[in-house]
């Protein structure tokens, strides 16, 4: 991935001939109530390039790109366009300029055409009318210049999140910018849908746009990313080369110590492997839900970490839900240190010592509008029940312990929950659960779409946990991360448990026995990704909206 | 990532060779609809003497071309996402406003002049208010609602009756079609206004913001669409709608009067359910709401034909629609997601 034959280096003097940033700014600063978000931070843009932005979740990468495109007016500092000032009043008069965005999430209307979605706001027009013809005709145009072969009237909602994302590209194009800024735009596509993506990005890029990328993915940047500009806790740590920086200097740049972290992890739970003793704190036998996952027997002792690996789909979170009683049961038992349970409500696993986090963190997981505090006590409130009240004492004192012990930022209770990075609000849920002490925690890709650095402190955490006597259910679409954690991995298919291996299974082993014929046929049209469309999420648990669920909340 | 990248890829790729468009899936709702009415009219036909006449059909117009055209501007606000439960004490006030000021020797052009600005003004008003403070479109409308209905009786508690002469010709003037079936001009305003109102949402971009707003209000803004002034203005056009139907209303009774179209909004608000429009928006036609009207209107014709019931069957004939369709589109999203 070092080989950057393909990749044209636009330093100010370089090959790219482009002595002028289109974008420069300067010395922003950008503070909200109670919290310094960007400080004294420059940032050059120059045409023909793709410049990756690079930082931990609250580096402050989203907050400079809202400066940039006017949803923020900065506190201080300056950006220039062309070499003129400017301070757009919002992402309309910034597209009207030629910086056009397209966001993580698709910013599109589901409701209506692929060509509207391109041309909304901009439509030909005759005799004051609409040409939808024209629009149409335009807007295949456009997809044709990006090799897209969709029908540009068909409905936006009937096409999977990949293309969605494509369109939001033809549309933040199609108004010929200069500047295209890409937050996040890989994490819900597949290997074959990015590779697609960068040729489009290297397509605009050879056409003189200059290209804003964010991403977590380091080997992503590493492929085609020209330069990049490093962001840590809303300070500039600098603007490096691609080809000067390797991943591990990059890494420690993003977040400003040593990858010890993960080194410890490993430890933790290998040391914790040793003391797992006898007693189950969850036995399930033959546990099924039809249509949701085929019966199957689990064991889970105190302090043991047991993974859930298989593909999406494979029935790892209807698993879960079953264990946390979100879903019913329709065949089985479960023992709660040896007794018969009956977990047809989380509420009933709650009173049993069960805590889950969902995979859906924004939707069944933080309350955005609600505070750190509120968020934390939430769950220990329930335990209570609504007639006894936290006192306030405690609950402050409950906070600044688990906000220390998590290193949640910003540290102010006060913050609301909707206004974290995603790092952090998965540590908040996290806390919210732990502060009720349960004896099994489930937690269901708790490090999905966060940075590196609260990946390897929630892995971390994980590992601590469990040393401690929790009990842990550890799900992750990462085999790395469950094969480094877990003392067992339970390893899932087609909805069936088709395997369960001790904790020296590697990530080679897990993925034989994935990949392994076993099961159903993975062409069979009724199997986990049957036809259906994926861009909606319903909160019911089928198989298709695991499929969704991952790839939009991702 | 590198491990359930491939069935990813897999599954989408196979999701996109084998997905076909359901073109009528976005219409089946209003088609629905449709069948329902000529279901309805149906019935009425064989059951019923002289029920299968186009003066029967015609009448279906004539007697609720007020609800029509305020069922028009109740789309464009569901269509946004949002409601209006003024409409109907906006109608009431356009009645009394009419008849108070043409009894005060008002000029009648003057008077269509002044109920239509009271109208859009309230709705443009309450638009705003919606908009800059974020206040849910129910309650700013409530409270909009009280407000018209309470300025009906600040002008007047009695019944004020209207003898201009230009109204009385509107309420009087038929047009009469070939085949003898005689319509109102009231008929001939609300068939305008609903195709006026197809080419608004349609073919203008002020329309395609209307669908936009109801598909995503946030991603319009971000796409840079003016949310703002359509959103306000889609309850200006349903104000305008409302005392456009008041003028109607005060055509059809020949009075003003505080007590008028009560729960009428709700009239609307269920034709407009019932022609397929979705409560949440984004999705929906005039047509449809057009249907719905219709729907209503013969399941009335139906009641009164057979002479017996009482008409508060009526009633609970569209509140049994109104719950079917409701779950009908429902079980229709769940399957389309």
């Amino acid at each position: 991935m070092t080989d950057t034959s393909s990749t044209t280096v636009a330093e100010p003097d370089g090959p790219g001939g482009a002595a002028d940033p289109v974008v420069a700014m300067r010395a922003i600063t950008m503070e909200f109530p109670g919290v310094r978000a960007l400080q004294d931070v420059d940032f050059r843009l120059f045409p023909g390039e793709v410049h990756a932005l690079m930082g931990e979740n609250g580096a402050g990468k989203s907050t400079l790109i809202k400066v940039l495109t006017g949803v923020y007016t900065s506190t201080s500092g300056t950006t220039e366009l062309r070499g003129e000032r400017i301070a757009f009043s919002g992402p309309g008069e910034a597209q009207a300029s030629g910086v056009s965005t397209v966001y993580q999430e698709v910013n599109l209307c589901p409701n209506l055409s692929v060509a509207e979605n391109i041309l909304l706001g901009r439509e030909p027009r005759r005799f004051g009318s609409i040409d939808m013809g024209a629009t149409r005709a335009r807007a295949a145009e456009l997809l044709g210049r990006m090799g897209l072969t969709i029908d540009p009237g068909s409905i936006l909602a009937e096409h999977p999140i990949a293309i969605q994302q494509l369109v939001a590209i033809a549309r933040a194009v199609a108004v010929d910018a200069q500047v295209l800024i890409l937050d996040e735009p890989t994490s819900s596509l597949d290997q074959d849908e990015v590779a697609e993506l960068f040729r489009i990005m290297r397509h605009l890029r050879d056409e003189g746009v200059a290209i804003l990328f964010v991403s977590h993915f380091l080997e992503q940047v590493y492929e085609i990313a020209d330069r990049m500009t490093v962001l840590r806790n809303g300070r500039l740590v600098g603007e490096y080369l691609t080809t000067d920086l390797t991943r591990l200097q990059l890494v420690s740049a993003m977040i400003g110590r040593e990858l010890g972290a993960l080194a410890e992890v490993e430890r933790l739970a290998d040391a914790a492997a040793d003391d797992v003793d006898g007693t189950p704190v969850l036995e399930a036998t033959g546990l099924g839900r039809r249509g949701s996952i085929a019966p199957f027997d689990l064991r889970i002792a105190a302090g043991e970490v047991v993974g859930l690996a298989g593909l999406l789909g494979s029935g790892r979170t209807e698993l879960a839900r079953l264990l946390f009683g979100a879903d019913r049961a329709d065949s089985g038992e479960v023992r709660v240190d040896g007794r018969a349970l009956s977990l047809r409500t989380p509420r009933s696993a709650i009173a049993a010592g069960i805590a889950f986090c969902s995979e859906d963190r924004k939707g069944e997981g933080i309350l955005a509008d609600l505070s750190i505090r509120d968020n934390l006590v939430l769950a220990m409130q329930a335990a209570r029940g609504w007639a006894r009240p936290i006192p306030r004492r405690t609950k402050d004192e409950l906070v600044e312990t688990w906000v220390t012990a998590l290193d949640i930022r910003p540290s102010n209770p006060d913050a609301l929950v909707g206004t974290l990075s995603g790092g952090n609000q998965q540590k908040v849920l996290l806390a919210r659960w732990l502060v009720t002490q349960p004896r099994l925690l489930i937690l269901d890709e708790p490090t999905r779409g966060i940075d590196i650095g609260a990946k390897a402190q929630i892995q971390k955490l994980v590992a601590q946990l469990a040393a401690e006597g929790m009990a842990v259910v550890y799900i992750s679409a990462e085999l790395e991360e469950v094969a480094r954690l877990s003392h067992r991995v339970v390893v899932l298919k087609d909805r069936t448990k088709v395997a369960e291996l001790d904790g020296s299974a590697s990530v080679d082993d897990i993925m034989r026995l994935i990949a392994s014929a076993e099961g159903a046929d993975p062409t069979d049209p009724s199997g986990p990704d049957g036809p259906s469309d994926p861009t909606r999420r319903s909160p019911s648990s089928t198989h298709d909206d695991v499929v969704l669920t991952e790839q939009v909340a991702s | 990532m590198t491990t359930t990248a491939p069935t990813r890829s897999d599954a989408t790729g196979r999701r996109s060779a084998t997905r076909r468009p359901i073109v009528p899936g976005r219409v089946l709702p209003v088609v629905a609809t449709f069948a329902l009415f000529v279901l309805l009219f149906g019935v009425g036909s064989v059951r019923y003497e002289g029920f299968a006449s186009g003066q029967v059909f015609a009448n279906l117009f004539i007697d609720n071309a007020f609800l029509i055209v305020l069922a028009v501007g109740m789309t464009f606000v569901i269509l946004t996402g949002g409601i209006d439960l003024s409409v109907g004490a906006v109608v009431a006030l356009s009645t009394m406003v009419a008849a108070t000021a043409l009894k005060a020797g008002l000029p009648a052009p003057l008077v269509i002049l002044l109920v239509l600005a009271i109208g859009t003004g309230l709705g443009v008003l309450m638009g705003l208010v919606i908009h800059h403070f974020e206040i849910q479109p129910f309650i700013v409308t409530l409270a909009g609602m009280f407000l018209a209905r309470g300025l009906c009786f600040v002008i007047g508690v009695e019944s004020i009756s209207i003898k201009d002469p230009f109204f009385r010709a509107l309420a009087t003037g038929t047009i009469e079609l070939p085949g003898g079936v005689v319509i109102t001009w009231s008929v001939v305003i609300a068939l305008a206004i609903v195709a006026a109102a197809v080419w608004v949402l349609h073919r203008t971009r002020f329309g395609r913001t209307v669908y936009a707003i109801g598909g995503s209000e946030s991603s319009a803004t971000l796409m840079g669409l003016a949310v703002g002034r359509v959103k306000v203005a889609a309850y200006g056009i349903s104000g305008l709608c409302a005392s456009i139907a008041g003028l109607l209303f005060s055509v059809y009774m020949l009075s003003g009067y505080g007590l008028h179209a009560v729960g009428m909004e709700l009239d609307a608000i269920a034709s407009v359910v019932i022609g397929g429009t979705l409560l949440s928006g984004g999705v929906g036609y005039v047509l449809g709401s057009l249907l719905g009207v219709l729907v209503l209107g013969v399941i009335q014709t139906l009641i009164s034909f057979q002479g017996t019931l009482s008409s508060w069957w009526t009633k609970i004939a569209i509140g049994t629609l109104l719950l079917l369709f409701i779950v009908m589109q429902r079980l229709f999203m769940r399957r389309t997601s």
